[in-house]
């Protein structure tokens, strides 16, 4: 049998057979729907989560003090404690290794801070103006501190925009006003500009942050840009080594410092979304089976029915193979059309989310393709046997059948 | 053109047999129009079905024009009915919600005929049955019984078959359309040569033929000539 004849019998076929066959297709419709709508808000999540992490800041290194466990001490301190991470640490790691971009030093603490008549108590970081770029911070109104401020000590602070809001009331103009930290007097320098999370912090100079706050010379943390993604490994491992190296271990086991890498908690979060995502595909593609299932039975009662025209067909001269190829592509047309139709569904679906309730969704080519492949598969699977029952029907049989 | 030599037939229903055909020989000729007349029961069923392709004998020898179809696969079956032989049905088995002329050319989708070939064929086999060509493209369930027939007999026609073999085709019509359906065998063997094989239990019906083959209880009773002008 030609392809066009086949084609022509299968139209006329499904045509025949209006509301059963769209029922039947409504399955499919809404499998493939589903699978995509819940890809798209997997993947969404995905996205959203990769956004909010780079709005930290991208290509970061950041290094924690280890636990701190003296000589002959059982018992180890929690992490952090260790007071192994001084401005010494940033000059080798600036003068050390290539693949650096920016360092900063980070002491950090959480102060209670007031101003005029209010108070509120909020995480205070001292730092120098490299922060800014490592972590993406941009300036709404005023200015950061420089560096010859960092020298001086002075006693400015730029604030997040929720503390300015605790301290002052919403979008008050706070620059040149003045607060107190922890009993020590500053002066704002400027406000940040708004990212959503990390909104409410106050900064001040790391100089004057050791001086006047923590009173002594340890690091909280340093903050790491390197200059490209490519990179992160490679510099993890120079800095570890330049350290250990520094700081006179041998045994990379008993480092008193902790590198973390900001690749690595993309990829934990994204192997967190990525399950999710597989997940919520999972439980679409059982409907899709149920769809598929639901082909196979419409096919069954098609080929019982249509019982005296396979015999008249076989009679005339169709083979088993023409006969199969006619009920295959007639279970693939059923499937091919509802996956066509649930692919846009899916589309409207997800833009509809997206739009209306704001729940991000990202339609990926990769699962349009796959609901399309994934229904043409599930017309040959579901329709193979229906088709090859009506190909083995006897001729004289199938004629008689009343 | 056909020769049935000892032909065997026997269906086995567990422990039974039973034997549709013992030991059945004839020859039919080209050109010819012969009724095989018999009553339910008498092997004449499963004699159509193997003269038709549709079966294979369980022994014995069936040439289709020299060929030796008695072992042929299912496949191989299918080739040959739709090569050598035209079927018309008691119960007419055209295809419901379908056009006259797409009924007709249903034998030609299973063949290598060229497309542009086909509309030809169509429509000289809806001539040779003397259709109203204002029917032909008329779904097949809006016709009345003896069109009906005429259009499952121009489908037999249209592959150019050696031999049309009709199944009880009056079987299911009153007698005035049924005659009109044996005048269409009448001309159709008379003025274009088509072998004609007629199966029924109808003795008017068979009277048709030139030439009547009784079968009885599995075997040839007695093969007659009629006496229709010839």
């Amino acid at each position: 049998m030609k392809f066009s004849d086949l084609i022509y019998e299968t139209f006329i076929s499904i045509a025949t057979n209006k509301v059963r066959s769209s029922l039947t297709v409504l399955g499919i419709v809404i499998g493939i729907a589903s699978v995509i709508v819940m890809i798209a808000i997997g993947r969404g999540a995905q996205g959203s989560i990769q956004d909010e992490i780079a709005k930290i800041g991208s290509n970061l290194l950041s290094i924690r003090p280890g636990s701190q466990q003296g000589p002959g001490q059982q018992v180890s301190q929690g992490q952090g404690s260790a007071q192994s991470l001084t401005m010494e640490d940033i000059t080798y790691i600036e003068e050390g290794i290539e693949s650096v971009k920016a360092v900063a030093p980070v002491v950090s603490g959480n102060y209670q801070v007031i101003a005029t008549g209010t108070n509120t108590r909020t995480s205070v970081t001292g730092t120098t103006p490299n922060y800014t770029e490592i972590k993406s911070f941009e300036i709404e109104d005023g200015s950061f501190f420089t560096d010859s401020q960092v020298n001086k000590l002075a006693r400015v602070a730029v604030l997040g925009p929720d503390t300015v809001t605790d301290l002052f009331g919403e979008g008050a103009s706070v620059v040149g006003e003045k607060i107190t930290i922890d009993g020590v007097n500053f002066v704002i320098s400027g406000v940040t500009v708004a990212k959503g999370t990390q909104d409410d912090l106050i900064f001040i100079p790391i100089t004057t942050a050791q001086q006047y706050l923590v009173g002594d010379e340890k690091l909280s943390q340093i903050e790491i840009q390197v200059n490209s993604q490519e990179e992160m490994d490679a510099a993890e491992t120079e800095i570890e080594a330049l350290l250990l190296e520094k700081h006179g271990i041998d045994d990379p086991e008993e480092a008193d410092f902790r590198i973390m890498n900001q690749a690595d908690i993309i990829a934990t979060a994204s192997s967190v979304t990525g399950t999710l995502t597989v997940l919520l595909g999972a439980v679409a593609g059982i409907s899709l089976v149920v769809g598929g299932i639901g082909i196979m039975n419409m096919m069954l009662t098609t080929v019982t029915e249509r019982t005296r025209e396979i015999g008249l067909r076989k009679a005339i001269g169709a083979k088993r193979d023409d006969i199969t190829k006619q009920f295959l592509y007639e279970s693939i047309a059923l499937t091919f059309f509802g996956g066509l139709i649930g692919v846009i569904l899916g589309y409207v679906v997800s833009f509809g989310l997206e739009k209306f309730i704001g729940l991000a969704s990202d339609i990926s080519g990769f699962s349009i393709a796959l609901a399309f492949g994934v229904s043409a598969l599930i017309g040959i699977v579901f329709g193979y046997y229906p088709s090859k029952r009506a190909a083995k029907l006897n001729a004289i049989e199938a004629l008689r059948y009343e | 053109m056909i020769k049935c030599k000892n032909l065997v037939k026997i269906y086995k229903n567990g422990d039974n047999e039973t034997w549709a055909l013992k030991n059945v020989s004839f020859e039919i000729k080209k050109g010819e129009f012969v009724a095989i007349m018999g009553p339910s029961g008498s092997g004449k069923s499963t004699l159509m079905n193997i003269i038709g392709a549709l079966d294979n004998p369980t022994s014995g020898s069936y040439f289709l024009e020299g060929k030796d179809v008695a072992k042929l696969s299912e496949d191989d079956l299918a080739e040959i009915r739709n090569n050598k032989i035209g079927f018309v049905f008691q119960a007419f088995n055209l295809l419901s919600r379908t056009t006259v002329m797409r009924n007709v050319m249903l034998p030609l989708f299973y063949n290598k005929l060229p497309k542009n070939e086909r509309k030809k064929r169509v429509e000289e086999s809806l001539r040779a049955v003397n259709l109203d060509p204002n029917r032909w493209d008329h779904l097949s369930n809006q016709l009345s019984g003896g069109q009906i027939q005429r259009v499952a007999i121009a489908r037999a026609l249209v592959n150019h078959p050696s031999l049309i073999l009709a199944d009880e085709p009056t079987g299911n019509l009153d007698t005035k359309t049924g005659d009109m359906v044996m005048d269409t065998f009448r001309k159709l063997n008379g003025e274009n040569g088509h072998t004609i094989v007629l199966i029924t239990h109808e003795p008017e019906i068979a009277e048709h033929a030139d030439r009547i083959i009784h079968v009885r209880d599995g075997e040839i009773e007695k093969d007659v000539k009629t006496n229709n002008k010839h």
